[in-house]
Order: structure tokens, then C-alpha cells, then sequence
């Protein structure tokens, strides 16, 4: 594996023709399904959204939702099989990755978009120093050698705020403490200085305190470097806190999509509502949450028309049968509901 | 483990910091007091800790590193060649200058049983060490990639099962004109790889799924980089530990196959070779069939050990 094919690729990737006005990442009518045993599940059904420099955008779901998937899809990082992309675009500055071919979206991952998950424990290498896997994406992106690649990772380390990271740097990643390993992950990620970074539930699997610090860690890093951030996450309190436009997500489609201060103040899909509902916040001391009511649907047996209905306070005869399409309210909003407005403001 | 717990806690330094207000505070930042770089643990250095304290191991590393010297340097334990043979000492008795006697030939045979360390223990290494390669290559395409290409290894693999080792040995063997070191070994590997891409690729199977894979997809890495820094690595472990034990087995087939006279064939020094000249006469010299016998056994139960010891120590669950 000579270091000049890497970088022919990633030369290749520097030729495409890239639209500097054209939006960072803009997902387009996204159709994937998993095609099981059991039958196929549409776990993303036409999710459309965009995202600009700078900007963050929350992707807010249950688990099964699809939030995950659709960023699966946008990497380029589905197993197929059983996943399939079956319809739709991810246009990167205007070049949609979907039609590239493999070898040149390998390049883009890591140098033009980067992932981080949930689990660092379990998405470091376990058998490798810390370091020499952040120097890794060097060495093999950029053909740097390793001495040069090593000082890279160290500086990278700092850069994520890793206290004495001239020694942490030949740590293995069992030694590190779960906020310490996503610093590490974050900084590989980082890297090649990627434009889009995406992050699959960044904070969960870690303590309240040090959630906050890795949220803060990503809004500064973000805030050097001007990249996009998608954040996926179920925590509505991460959202509010941190990100400019949010895009819930229900049974593989985006059901809610808007400014975060909008969505916060007024929600307009009953779904997102509920949500709402089910946070506790000090204002309640002393009332029951109220929980949604139902459990998520099996993606296997979608109920017919709107697929929240069996669960929705607002539903009538007309969502059992109609599925509402994401409409644009005006004011860059948008709900799936036959009864947005009703649901915006109030009327029931 | 324990250093494990200990590095932990001494890392544990980001709880400190105050609880989530809207305002999030500067974290705290204290020098760690970690271990120094270089005393770190790793699956390797931990299973090394264990493995130096355990008898089993040192008893079996001790018998293994024996057989390799004497198969390097069979000089450094007796400086009679196991050639020069005299027919007027022929199957005479082990006596104080000749401590296992000699054979028919009336050849030396404590040079000899030293000697015949030497094809044994290259026909167990070698045959291992291909039949690895092969397992790592093939359940690796097979394992990782999956498909239809997955399907075919899988049955042929099904397929070499049914041949049992030493039958298939035989027949290979009688149809092969000459009977040297690298036809056995070619049969053995042969007849040997299946079991090791089993469980080779039913390990990468599991190593695939982990999030570290997909993290180094998602950061760009190619499949061949995955293959072999992140799968190669971590699902490598049961290969090990099997080989440590097959060499074992291996050795105990070749001498099998020349016992029954389709291996290897004089005037080739092996203890396979050895016990199978004794069978006629057992009653009459015992001795030509006791050392040869015994430095197979020796030799076999140094090598199953090891992969015993090594299981225990590699085996996270063990402990």
C-alpha cells in the first residue's frame, strides 16, 4: 500500500468539481432500506435536510428512529447487505457522495466529513496506544511519517483539552476515562481537519459533568474551525443547549424541522410535543411528566397514513389514511402533521 | 487486572468538575499522577504477567525451548554423528556410555533421537505456520466480505472436514513418488487448514461488528487497513492458541504417516521413522521404541501445553 496511491486518492477527490456556493451538505429525499429475513424496513424515508457552514443541526429521535442511519448513509458507511440506499442524494457542496465511487468516498471519509459515536471505549482499538491511532489517520491519509505524525497527535491531543497529553499519548485506550476517550475519538475525527462532522450521541454513554465539558469542547472546536456539526441525540437538553436548527425524526421520516429556539418555543408536530412534555424541568416540581403514550412502531408494520397516529392526541379518521408530507409553514418551519397549526398554537 | 482498576481511577479526573448549569465551567485540570509511558497494560503485556507466574507455562516453554535448541543446534547435546554407524554394536542395550543404545544399524541412538528433533519440529512449524497464512487469507476475504465468496470457502471447508487426517494422508501420500519433508508438509497443510480458517473467520465475524471497525471506516480507513491493523489483531488470539496446540498434533501425524511407512522415508532421521523400524522388535529391544517414543511424546506435550497456558491467559474470561 504505497503512500502514493493514498495520495492520488486523495488528489481524485480534490478534482471534483465542487460548488463553493452550494450548500455544505445537503441531503436530499434520502431512501434507505435493511432487507431482512423478516421483510424490508424503510428506515429512512425521505429525509431531506441541509446544513451550513458553521452551523449545527440537531437530529433528535427515539432509538430505531433512523437518525443514525440516515448519518450511516451520508458517510457511506452502511453495511449492504442488508442495507440498501434506494433513492435519493447527498450532495457535498453541490458532488453527491451517493454516485461517487467507493474508493473516492473512502477518501472523503476522514478528510472532507468525520463521525464520532457514542461508545469510544469501543470505537478505539483496544490492542493500540491512543496516539499511534490518532497518527494513524495521517500516515494513512496523508503518507506522513511517523515521527511527524506522532507530534501531530500530540498537538491534537492538547487541542482537545487532554491534560499532559506528551505522556498520555502512549496510553491505550482502557487506561483513559470515558471522557478522556472521546477527546481522543473527537481528535482523530478532527484530524484532516474534516468540514462536515457528524456525532452519533456523542455524550451518552458518559457522567452528566463530563457530557457538558465534551458538548463544550465540540461548540469551541467547532467554533475555531467553522466546520458543520450534525448531532444526533435523544437528550432535548443537549439541543437547546447547543445547537442553531434541529430535525426530529419519527419512524424514519423528519416529522419536525426548524430553528432549535423555534422548536423549543412552539412545537408543531404532536410528536415533538410529546417530547416536550416527557423532559422534567424545575417549572413541574410537583406534577407528573406525561409520557407519549404507546410504544415506537415496528418498522416492519408501519401504521397505515401517518405513522404516529396510533399514539397522537390530535389524530382523526384523516391520519389513519393520509401520510401528511413534511409541509413548509413559512419562517423556515416545516411540520408532518395535517393539524401543524392546531398543534403550533394550541388550539385543542 | 488489578493494574488495570488502579489506572483507571488514577485517570478519573474530569468528575470532578461541577455539575451542568447554563453556563459551562472551565474543567478542572490537575496534573495526572498516571503510570510512567512505557508501564502501560495491553491484552499482551497482561497475558505476559500471568504466563510468567504460571507453572503449566514455564514447564512448557522450557520442553519447547528444548526441542527448538536441540533441532538448531542437535551438536550441543552430543558430538557422536548419527550416521556413523557400526553394524558390531547393532541393537545393543543402553549402556553408561551409550545411554539409549543402538538400533539395528548399530547407529547411535541418542544422536538419533536428538537428531530427529530436527524434521519434526520443521515439519510442525512450517506446516502451522502456511496452514495460518491460509486461514488468515482466506477467512479474512471469507469473514469480512461475506457473499457468495463466503458461501463456497465455507463448504469447501465442509467438504475437507469429512476427510479424516491420517486416511487422507495415506492416500495422498502412496500416490506420491518421493516421500520427503516437503511433500508430508505439503499433505499436512493440505489437510490442516480447514480447522484454522474456521476459527479465523468466525472471529473476524465478531471483530467486525465492533464500533472501532466502523470508526475506522468512518474515518477513511481501507478495507485492507481494517483487515489488517483493526480485525488482523484482534481476532488473531484463538488462531494462536490453536497453532500452539496443532504444532503438537502435527508433529505426532508426521510421525504417524512415517510409522506407517507413507512418510517420510530413510535415510531420513525422524522419530516417526525411528518408532516405526522398533515395531518388529519390541520384545527384543524395547529401547528402540521407548526414547524416540518419548521424545515425540515430550515434544507433543510441550507444545499443547503451551497453547493451554497461552488460552488461559489470552482469554479475558478466565481471569
Amino acid at each position: 500500500m504505497a503512500t502514493e496511491a493514498k495520495e492520488s486518492t486523495k488528489s481524485s477527490i480534490e478534482e471534483l468539481e465542487f460548488n463553493p456556493h452550494a450548500p455544505l451538505l445537503e441531503v436530499d429525499d434520502l431512501h434507505v432500506e435493511f432487507r431482512t429475513r423478516a421483510g424490508v424496513v424503510k428506515a429512512n424515508d425521505g429525509v431531506t435536510y441541509s446544513l451550513g457552514e458553521g452551523e449545527t443541526m440537531a437530529i433528535v429521535g427515539e432509538s430505531g428512529s433512523g437518525k443514525t442511519v440516515s448519518a450511516q448513509a451520508v458517510m457511506g458507511i452502511i453495511d449492504s447487505p442488508p442495507g440498501y440506499i434506494t433513492k435519493g442524494a447527498a450532495r457535498f457542496r453541490g458532488v453527491d457522495l451517493l454516485a461517487l465511487p467507493e474508493d473516492e468516498r473512502r477518501a472523503f471519509r476522514g478528510e472532507k466529513m468525520a463521525m464520532i459515536f457514542q461508545d469510544a471505549l469501543s470505537a478505539l482499538n483496544p490492542l493500540f496506544r491512543v496516539g499511534w491511532q490518532i497518527a494513524e489517520m495521517y500516515r494513512q491519509h496523508r503518507g506522513t511519517s511517523k515521527t511527524e505524525a506522532r507530534k501531530k497527535a500530540i498537538e491534537l491531543l492538547d487541542r482537545v483539552r487532554i491534560p499532559a497529553a506528551k505522556e498520555r499519548v502512549d496510553s491505550y485506550p482502557h487506561e483513559f476515562s470515558g471522557g478522556m476517550r472521546q477527546r481522543a475519538m473527537i481528535a482523530m475525527a478532527l484530524a484532516l481537519d474534516p468540514e462536515v462532522l457528524i456525532a452519533d450521541e456523542p455524550t451518552t454513554a458518559l457522567d452528566v459533568t463530563v457530557q457538558a465539558q465534551i458538548m463544550k469542547l465540540l461548540a469551541d472546536l467547532q467554533a475555531e474551525t467553522g466546520m458543520g456539526m450534525i448531532l444526533i441525540t435523544h437528550d432535548l437538553a443537549v439541543v437547546a443547549e447547543v445547537t442553531d436548527r434541529a430535525a426530529v425524526m419519527y419512524a424514519g421520516r423528519i416529522v419536525e424541522q426548524g430553528t432549535t429556539k423555534q422548536i423549543f418555543r412552539a412545537s408543531y408536530h404532536p410528536y415533538t410535543l410529546g417530547l416536550m412534555n416527557s423532559i422534567a424541568s424545575p417549572e413541574q416540581k410537583g406534577t407528573k411528566l406525561i409520557p407519549i403514550p404507546g410504544s415506537p412502531p415496528d418498522l416492519l408494520h408501519l401504521p397505515s397514513g401517518c405513522p404516529f397516529h396510533p399514539r397522537c392526541v390530535y389524530a382523526q379518521d384523516i391520519c389513519s389514511v393520509d401520510r401528511p408530507p413534511l409541509r413548509d409553514l413559512g419562517d423556515n418551519r416545516k411540520s408532518a402533521c395535517h393539524f401543524a397549526e392546531e398543534v403550533g398554537t394550541g388550539a385543542k | 487486572m488489578s493494574d488495570f482498576r488502579q489506572a483507571e481511577a488514577v485517570t478519573e479526573t474530569e468528575t470532578v468538575a461541577p455539575p451542568v448549569t447554563e453556563e459551562v465551567e472551565e474543567e478542572v485540570q490537575k496534573p495526572i499522577e498516571g503510570p510512567p509511558p512505557g508501564a502501560t497494560t495491553s491484552l499482551w503485556s497482561d497475558a505476559w504477567k500471568e504466563l510468567r507466574t504460571s507453572p503449566l507455562f514455564l514447564v512448557s516453554l522450557g520442553l519447547v525451548v528444548l526441542f527448538i535448541v536441540m533441532a538448531i543446534a542437535p551438536q550441543l547435546f552430543t558430538s557422536t554423528d548419527p550416521r556413523a554407524c557400526s553394524l558390531s554394536n547393532s541393537l545393543e542395550r543402553p549402556s553408561s556410555e551409550h545411554w539409549f543404545g543402538f538400533d539395528l544399524q548399530g547407529c547411535d541412538y541418542y544422536a538419533r533421537s536428538i537428531y530427529g528433533a530436527r524434521i519434526s519440529m520443521a515439519i510442525g512449524v512450517t506446516v502451522i505456520g502456511f496452514a495460518a497464512i491460509l486461514a488468515v487469507i482466506l477467512g479474512s476475504i471469507s469473514g469480512y466480505y461475506g457473499g457468495w465468496l463466503d458461501s463456497v470457502i465455507a463448504r469447501l471447508t465442509d467438504i475437507w472436514f469429512a476427510i479424516p487426517t491420517i486416511l487422507g494422508g495415506i492416500v495422498i501420500l502412496s500416490l506420491l513418488g518421493e516421500r520427503g519433508f516437503f511433500q508430508v508438509s505439503f499433505v499436512l497443510v493440505i489437510l490442516g487448514w480447514p480447522t484454522m480458517l474456521r476459527l479465523y473467520r468466525s472471529s473476524v465475524l465478531s471483530v467486525k461488528e465492533m464500533d472501532y471497525v466502523e470508526a475506522a471506516r468512518a474515518l477513511g480507513a481501507s478495507d485492507f487497513r481494517i483487515l489488517l491493523k483493526h480485525i488482523l489483531p484482534n481476532a488473531i488470539t484463538p488462531v494462536i492458541i490453536y497453532a500452539a496446540i496443532s504444532i503438537g498434533v502435527i508433529i505426532a501425524a508426521e510421525a504417524a504417516l512415517s510409522f506407517l511407512g507413507v512418510g517420510l522415508q530413510l535415510p531420513a532421521i525422524s522419530w516417526g521413522l525411528m518408532i516405526s523400524g522398533a515395531q518388529t522388535r519390541i520384545l527384543q529391544a524395547p529401547h528402540l521404541l521407548l526414547f524416540p517414543g518419548l521424545f515425540l511424546s515430550l515434544a507433543v506435550f510441550g507444545f499443547i501445553l503451551m497453547g493451554d497456558a497461552l488460552r488461559d491467559a489470552l482469554d479475558p474470561k478466565g481471569r
